[in-house]
């Protein structure tokens, strides 16, 4: 190993064609689906799809490479190449890119916890020629960051051999496209976590895949949201729904260990990086107008001044690139940690939680430096700022991840650090 | 290609650095700065482990070849035991590293043999100018040329070892360039103050007044001879160290408030079983990180010769000064009340925490 901050070629090529895309097919209409909530950007949807699958990503933003044989000696790429791409359709329009078509969270809860009988079944209808969704139902009226509190139950009708759903779960990103049938769009399937029995606490813990259709549920609302309006946020109920046996994804014992649960939180350690990623791409739109904007006014920004002799709003936009810079290096690190197999709990949570940081307070800070430009809904900065709003919530809270870094560098488990 | 892990080499000397800093450093730390001296053992100790004579060329009497990024790793080390202590082991690097970066021909062969031949020997340089505004790049002391000659005068401060130096490297004001100027220490017009500086921290180390009252050099005692030299790199390179030394200092605080935090009990469970001192843990943990890539990066760039290396070593820089503010005032905070009794290690590692806010060119890599 070795310390290198060399832009790998393939990310760099990646990022040149990413920013046409997100500039002509992203920033162009960020403002006409803003202001227009729950209605679906086609042209977006039908071209990453059809972009995706011409790049032999399998349709969706997925970990795409595979070490090829005799191909040992390449370093593995894979996550980072996913966080850069995410950064820069962020860094487009946050809102859109949790649009992008493909299995998002509920696939990569089948890819972390399933069987690969269960993975074949259920993960190919994402290589179709039409855009298809997933996604993950996790949060509940009742519980939010306290996942294992859920009270969504399923119990195995022993005649049927089906598991029989009850429960209510809000939200769902990407629940309406996943489960609602849409004529433009391939056969989706929400992931549903549900107890199998409550007295196990975590480890009763199970994930089912339901697939779109499936009777008993049923989208209760879209919810209406400060920023990623373009993204569809769905409150699902399931009234007695019935799913074959196999939809549940690991072992139907309930061992006394909390190997359900697991999954879903390694799905979150893969996942953190990612939401930060995204979170620092809007951050750094929005630090790239407010520095086109200055500059357009005459304000230069004086680098290599002490503080002492900078004016408040260079040391202002100083600051924002320090921790803008900063969390985008954290986040890096903690992908290449995921790419070369190494643990990166505590990388993965600290990015999380500076990248929460900065997208919240840049944008923030921004805004107000640019007074009623920055407030203006005739450009998009004032958008910016609330759609970064939810990187510090979403895929665990700010302060979540502070827990979760507390308990690495103490050592502490759950019990010991509450 | 991105990568965030030490080489074989580096982690080699990571570990010995790392040995002579938590045995040697650390435990005398706050011995030292009670009795404001660092024992010339331990100084030597420390040169002995070779971080200056590793960055020279074999042609010049040293035994390696310069990465930035390896110095870097090593001065977090050892600032990690103590700064005053890593800043006096490092002093002759202050004349030395310039010298390699910038100098003539006839300057390196001149100076660095002799340097890392031997012992410790304090060649040193000066910087830092008592005013609110310093700034490296706006510096008080002029360089004149007159004639074959050049003269200088002005005032310096918090110079480390003048008293014992045999060659100062001082840094003045040429037409409104900084430029680097050799001086030898029985020069007319140079006069070195009695007293040593008093400072909030790094009482350990013996820091020095300097004045310059038409002081005159030969043209060829210019860094890098009659042409001069680019002060940006220079000027980087004490940046990155300033970052990486003040990476050293927030993770020895940051250490020992894990430590205490672990020990000390209020209300029955461990303080840091408290989410108020475990998110401070969090945050300080995740700010050291985020400096330490930053600075990471920034001397990887003067490794690779990249363009935008002084903005990167500025920013760096400048997030490592807050970052070890905040690091090392939240352990004392975490400390509580025995936080303030000098008998702790935390109280010590924040007043030298402060002092990255001006004290540049303490250190170079």
């Amino acid at each position: 190993m070795t310390i290198e901050f060399e832009t790998p070629k393939p990310i760099a090529n990646q990022q040149v064609m990413l920013k046409t895309v997100a500039e002509n097919m992203m920033r162009s209409i960020s403002r006409e689906f803003d202001e227009n909530e729950h209605t679906i950007p086609w042209s977006y949807v039908e071209f990453m799809h059809m972009a995706m699958k011409a790049a032999g990503g399998g349709g969706g933003l997925t970990v795409t490479e595979k070490p090829k044989e005799g191909d040992e000696k390449r370093p593995p790429l894979g996550y980072q190449k996913l966080a850069s791409q995410i950064e820069m359709l962020s860094w487009g329009d946050l809102g859109m890119y949790l649009m992008t078509p493909g299995g998002g969270l509920g696939a990569a809860a089948v890819a972390a916890a399933g069987s690969a009988e269960q993975k074949e079944k259920f993960l190919e209808r994402f290589n179709s020629d039409v855009p298809t969704y997933a996604a993950m139902c996790m949060t509940e009226p009742g519980a939010g960051s306290d996942t294992s509190s859920i009270r969504t139950r399923a119990v195995l009708d022993e005649k049927t051999k089906e598991w029989v759903i009850n429960g209510e779960k809000i939200f769902v990103t990407g629940g309406d496209k996943s489960f609602t049938h849409y004529e433009k769009l391939g056969k989706g399937f929400i992931v549903v976590w549900a107890s199998i029995d409550p007295t196990a606490g975590r480890a009763g813990m199970r994930a089912f895949v339901v697939e779109s259709g499936t009777a008993g549920v049923k989208i209760n609302k879209l919810e209406k949201k400060m920023g990623i309006r373009v993204s569809d946020t769905a409150a699902i109920s399931l009234v007695d729904v019935r799913v074959p046996f196999e939809n549940m994804l690991g072992s139907h014992n309930v061992e006394k260990d909390n190997k359900g649960f697991r999954g879903a939180m390694a799905t979150f350690d893969a996942t953190r990086p990612l939401v930060a990623a995204s979170g620092l791409g809007v951050a750094r739109a929005a630090f790239e107008f407010l520095k086109e904007k200055l500059e357009e006014n005459g304000v230069k920004i004086r680098y290599g001044l002490p503080r002492q002799k900078l004016s408040n709003i260079e040391r202002e936009v100083i600051d924002m690139e320090i921790m803008l810079k900063s969390a985008w290096l954290m986040t890096l690190k903690a992908v290449w940690m995921a790419d070369n197999k190494k643990s990166n709990v505590l990388e993965a949570s600290m990015s999380k939680v500076k990248a929460g940081d900065v997208a919240t307070r840049l944008t923030q800070k921004a805004v107000e430096l640019l007074g009623p430009l920055g407030y203006s809904r005739e450009l998009l900065l004032e958008k910016w700022m609330r759609d970064a709003r939810i990187t510090d919530i979403y895929e665990g809270t700010g302060q979540i991840n502070r827990l979760v870094v507390a308990r690495q560098i103490l050592g502490y488990s759950g019990s010991e650090l509450r | 290609m991105y990568s965030f892990e030490p080489n074989e080499e580096q982690q080699m000397l990571i570990d010995a650095v790392g040995k002579y800093a938590e045995n040697d450093l650390r435990a005398s730390a706050h011995d030292n700065e009670e009795n404001k001296e660092l024992p010339k053992k331990l100084i030597n100790k420390g040169w002995e482990i070779g971080l200056l004579q590793a960055s020279i060329p074999e042609s010049y009497g040293g035994f390696g070849e310069r990465s930035a990024v390896t110095n870097v790793l090593a001065l977090e080390e050892m600032a990690y035991g103590d700064l005053a202590g890593a800043l006096a082991v490092l002093t002759p690097s202050l004349f030395a590293m310039p010298i390699l970066l910038a100098g003539s021909e006839e300057q390196k062969k001149n100076y660095l043999p002799k340097i890392v031949a031997g012992e410790w020997s304090p060649y040193t340089s000066a910087l830092i100018e008592l005013s609110f505004d310093f700034d490296p790049n706006a510096l008080k002391t002029t360089a004149t040329i007159v004639e074959d000659k050049i003269k200088l005068d002005g005032a310096k401060s918090f110079v480390p070892y003048a008293k014992e130096a045999q060659e100062i490297l001082v840094y003045a004001n040429l037409n409104g360039v900084t430029q680097g100027f050799i001086v030898p220490k029985d020069s007319a017009g140079l006069s070195i103050s009695e007293e040593r500086e008093k400072v909030m921290g790094l009482n350990a180390l013996p820091m020095y007044k300097v004045e310059l009252n038409d002081v005159k050099i030969p043209l060829a005692n210019r860094l890098g001879g009659a042409s001069g030299h680019d002060f940006e790199l220079i000027f980087a390179s004490m940046r990155i160290a300033s970052a990486s030394a003040a990476l050293g200092v927030a993770k020895s605080s940051f250490d020992y408030a894990v430590n205490y935090a672990k020990e000390r009990e209020a209300f029955g469970v461990k303080i840091a079983q408290k989410q108020a001192v475990a998110f401070m843990l969090a945050d300080m943990r995740t700010e050291l990180e985020a400096m330490r890539l930053l600075t990471w990066e920034a001397a990887w760039k003067m490794d690779n010769h990249k363009e935008d290396l002084c903005s990167s070593a500025y920013l760096a820089h400048t997030g490592a000064v807050d970052m070890v503010m905040m690091v090392t005032d939240r352990a004392l905070q975490i400390y509580g009340g025995h936080g303030y009794i000098r008998e702790n290690p935390v109280e010590l590692l924040m007043r030298n925490g402060r002092g990255f806010a001006m004290m540049l060119g303490l250190a170079i890599v």
